[in-house]
């Protein structure tokens, strides 16, 4: 997979957070589009008994992000765990608006990916879904950002665009 | 690129119907995700969608019946949210309650047997060896595939009744053989003599679902008599903790007989050596109790209870006389508790005090009496979810630790295992 920073240099050194934005490819897995704060999940994350639906809260007490939200963010994390039911519960997520806006996962996974795809046929919410390399991954999750996905076709490239918190809020407020 | 032959095409384009169109386009999408070049005919599907998780599971299944969709192929289903047989229990809100048992009744509509079980490898037909199917529920995955030797990816809610209702599946993955080789090895410690040896079996598929995340694992060195209950207790475990859908028991599972075997050929990415002390860790992380600390309930049977276990439950109960001081549930099938009450069990363990649970499972709705407080269970995946699904604390620890401390209403443990 191809990275690029936009501001030159590399990528992903210690300077990183400095830059106004940065941008990698993934795979999309799922099209769509979605801006939000990052809530980067350093640990598998079962959605069935680890992520109430309604309150929008991580629920599992052994997990290192335990009541953290999940809405209106840009979830990434390494790969999924743990019960198959977790499909309904992010598809049900999703309806409420307490789930992702959209997710980056290390690994393809399918549960994730039904319950997006699932959300989508029902919903018609499109939540984009991109796996990326094992190297972006460590920059996406090392820094700190807001993220925008652009997924125009599912199984094409996605683009995923690291926005340093001080350049997010103040092209915010330039609108 | 995914080729689909002409039925798929057919089924794609509406030919059949818009439940199988809906039903075929979340298999073809899906198949992209997992890479897959074509799509295989699937012989049974299990399907994980009665349990009620909110407006999406209805949603769902209502499209189906609504556009007159039937199942394919033959389909069981997992636990819904209700005792249908013991309605009584639930004391959830009863709106609900009235959406749960929808749930399950649309089910039933679609064709699916109204089998309500996590265990669906305990009904009268199971798959054989080499079978491709397409099921969902963690445990009753990872026991197809690593005990039965069936072949069937970690389906989740949806597209296991996307399977059975188109009857296909896409080839990737545990479906295919290459795949199925063992990638890490775990040498587990001598446990075979150790009494209350169940909830050492738990303890390893715990440690193996935190190493081996999804990747395939072999275990050397479980006992020569590991039982199928027993396997089935370190899978559901496994598949708690990580996304276990295959392990190999070297010597005791049917896809490997030998080492070489299991890992077909190929060097393992790395082996992990276990001690006993790490398996004691792992009960001691579960375990949130002291000796002596006042039990409101142990809840067995996480996965369904087997018949096997329950003569093994009314042994441990022979040792015991007068009242049980906590009450006493044992989660299982109706199929189970059917043929329980043909061989007299059923009234024995009624006449004891025992409250079997069918259709559902003590830790994911709430049937139980009290749900506060301390519950004793010998289950590993009951220990991993039930504090968060439903807000008890567990104390964890053997089947016949949990009978003692049943008859003695507060918890006991056998200085031998801690």
């Amino acid at each position: 997979m191809n990275r690029s920073a936009n501001a030159g240099g590399n990528a992903s050194d210690a300077t990183a957070i400095a830059r106004p934005s940065q941008v990698y490819t993934g795979i999309a897995l799922t099209s769509g589009y979605a801006r939000g704060p990052k809530a980067q999940l350093s640990e598998p994350l079962s959605f069935w008994g680890g992520y109430d639906s309604v309150q929008g809260t991580i629920v599992d007490k052994t997990h290192p992000c335990f009541g953290q939200r999940l809405g209106g963010t840009i979830m990434v994390m390494p790969r999924a765990k743990g019960s198959s039911s977790s499909s309904s519960v992010l598809a049900e997520a999703i309806r409420n608006g307490t789930g992702p806006l959209g997710i980056i996962l290390r690994e393809r996974d399918l549960i994730i990916a039904t319950g997006v795809i699932v959300a989508s046929e029902l919903y018609g919410i499109n939540i984009p879904l991109v796996v990326v390399a094992d190297a972006d991954f460590k920059s996406i999750s090392d820094t700190d950002a807001v993220i925008e996905i652009d997924s125009p076709n599912h199984l094409g490239v996605a683009r995923v665009t690291l926005i340093a918190p001080s350049h997010a809020l103040s092209e915010h407020d330039a609108t | 690129m995914l080729t689909l032959s002409a039925h798929d095409r057919a089924m794609l384009d509406g030919d059949l119907g818009p439940g199988v169109a809906l039903a075929m386009r979340i298999v073809t999408r899906i198949a992209d995700v997992m890479s897959a070049h074509e799509l295989i005919d699937v012989r049974s599907a299990h399907i994980d969608g009665c349990l009620y998780h909110g407006a999406a599971s209805l949603d769902f299944v209502e499209r189906f019946v609504q556009a007159g969709t039937k199942v394919v192929i033959p389909t069981t289903l997992n636990v819904g949210s209700l005792d249908l047989i013991h309605p009584e229990l639930y004391h959830g809100p009863a709106s609900t309650g009235k959406a749960a048992q929808r749930l399950m009744d649309a089910h039933v509509e679609l064709g699916c047997e109204s089998s309500f079980t996590c265990a669906p490898y305990q009904l009268k037909h199971r798959p054989k060896l080499g079978e491709q199917i397409a099921w969902a529920e963690s445990n009753a995955i990872v026991f197809a595939n690593s005990v039965l030797g069936a072949r069937t990816n970690r389906y989740g809610d949806f597209l296991d009744l996307a399977a059975a209702i188109t009857g296909r599946a896409p080839y990737a993955g545990l479906h295919v053989l290459e795949n199925r080789a063992a990638r890490v090895v775990f040498e587990a410690p001598d446990f075979s003599a150790l009494p209350g040896r169940d909830i050492f079996f738990a303890a390893l598929g715990l440690l193996i679902g935190k190493e081996a995340g999804a990747s395939v694992a072999a275990i050397v060195g479980l006992p020569p008599d590991t039982t199928e209950d027993e396997l089935k207790a370190l899978g559901a475990a496994a598949a708690s903790s990580g996304a276990v859908a295959l392990f190999h028991a070297v010597g005791i599972t049917p896809e490997a007989p030998t080492l070489d075997a299991a890992l077909q050929g190929r060097a393992p990415m790395r082996t992990v050596a276990v001690s006993l002390e790490d398996l004691r860790g792992v009960r001691r992380k579960l375990n949130h109790a002291g000796p002596g600390e006042p039990l409101v309930a142990v809840s067995l049977g996480t996965p369904h209870f087997s018949v096997a276990e329950f003569e093994q439950l009314m042994q441990l109960f022979a040792r015991h006389a007068g009242p049980l001081r906590c009450d006493f549930y044992v989660n299982t099938s109706r199929y189970i508790l059917w043929l329980l009450e043909q061989t007299g069990v059923a009234g024995q363990l009624a006449d004891r005090g025992v409250q079997v649970v069918v259709d559902t499972c003590t830790y994911i709705t709430p049937v139980m009496k009290k749900m506060t407080g301390l519950v004793m269970t010998n289950s590993g995946k009951w220990a991993h979810y039930a504090p968060a699904n439903i807000g008890v604390t567990v104390a964890y620890g053997s089947m016949s630790e949990c009978v003692r401390s049943a008859f003695e209403g507060k918890v006991w443990f056998d200085e031998q295992i801690s």
